[in-house]
């Protein structure tokens, strides 16, 4: 639970911002925590809330959800799920798998973390996630339509995400800047598929890095 | 407001959807976890990848209008935050807070 507090607490103003655009969107609250619970992921949820009120097609809809969390395929190439153990738990594991969750369990201080811990800590992030939302949902009629700007608490979560992961790489200046570029290209080259594109640059340029830096003999 | 059948459908399909891509990859990536190169991206992935979301994040900023400035000093509040306290709850809260209330008041359209 300690392990889950400090970005787990961020997920509360970002659940309370989700809740509340649920309602000022027009849907039932009831559907802010079913989203919470099933989907848990943050950024296609919010990205859900329009396609549901403009009635998009369910095909168009599992179209999105796959592009913006095929990053997720990336993930499991580092998240220790070798370390969770029991069938139950691993498929938990990778049912819970948000971006929050696999930054905190592929860090630095989470090396001597058991299984029960990793499960724990996904459940709480889990947790704290479905209850804001639908808090916020419960409460969003209550914001007066001044108020905007609460879809910040994304942005400044994964700020904090990417601070904590950059100094885990101890000096390694190039990864964060091979990143940044692959982000502005990805941009500028293709701006309705950005996030694929970018993911899909950023290893592009580390295969190509690692390549080229180690003498190693490679094996196909 | 949408059918509620279909809202419950639209919530069903993106999070099969989520699971699949969440899970599947390990049948597939796990037998390569041994192999050096595996090894490298895995230590580098994670920061990258967070970097791409915050990008992403701010994709859309209008760069050249002043109410691009709501969302620029809040991120310079987060990252000012989070380098001086290390506290993600102090970090998130204050870059939110500064930007809820710029972008209600100064910035407000």
């Amino acid at each position: 639970m300690k392990d889950s507090a400090g970005v787990g607490l961020g997920f509360l103003p970002l659940g309370l911002a989700f809740g509340a655009l649920v309602t000022q969107s027009g849907l039932d609250w009831w559907w802010a925590g079913l989203s919470a619970v099933l989907v848990f992921g943050g950024s296609f949820e919010f990205l859900l809330i329009g396609m549901v009120t403009a009635s998009a097609p369910l095909a168009a809809i599992a179209v999105s959800a796959l592009l913006v969390n095929v990053r997720h395929v990336f993930y499991t190439l580092s998240f220790p799920l070798h370390r969770v153990k029991g069938r139950i738990g691993k498929a938990y594991s990778t049912y819970a798998m948000c971006d929050e969750a696999y930054a905190l369990a592929t860090g630095e201080q989470a090396r001597t973390w058991s299984s029960r811990r990793i499960l724990w800590l996904q459940f709480f992030l889990h947790l704290y996630w479905a209850t804001s939302s639908t808090v916020g949902a419960l409460l969003g009629s209550l914001i007066p339509d001044g108020v905007t700007g609460l879809d910040f608490a994304l942005t400044a979560l994964f700020t904090v995400l990417a601070l904590d992961a950059v100094r885990d790489l101890r000096g390694d200046v190039p990864t964060p800047v091979v990143a940044v570029l692959s982000a502005l290209a990805a941009r500028l080259l293709f701006p309705g598929q950005m996030l694929l594109a970018a993911f899909t640059l950023f290893t592009a340029a580390l295969l190509a890095r690692h390549l080229t830096t180690s003498r190693k003999p490679r094996h196909a | 407001m949408p059918d509620t059948r279909y809202a419950i459908a639209a919530v069903l399909v993106a999070a099969t959807v989520t699971w699949t891509l969440r899970a599947l990859p390990f049948a597939v990536l796990t037998p390569l976890r041994e192999s050096g190169t595996v090894q490298y991206l895995s230590t580098r992935m994670p920061a990258g990848v967070m970097v791409i979301l915050v990008v992403y994040c701010l994709h859309g900023l209008p760069v050249t209008e002043a109410r691009a400035t709501a969302p620029l000093a809040a991120l310079a509040v987060t990252i000012g935050l989070h380098l001086w306290r290390r506290n993600a709850l102090l970090s998130i809260l204050g870059g939110t807070a500064t930007h809820v209330i710029l972008a209600s008041t100064v910035f407000a359209h």
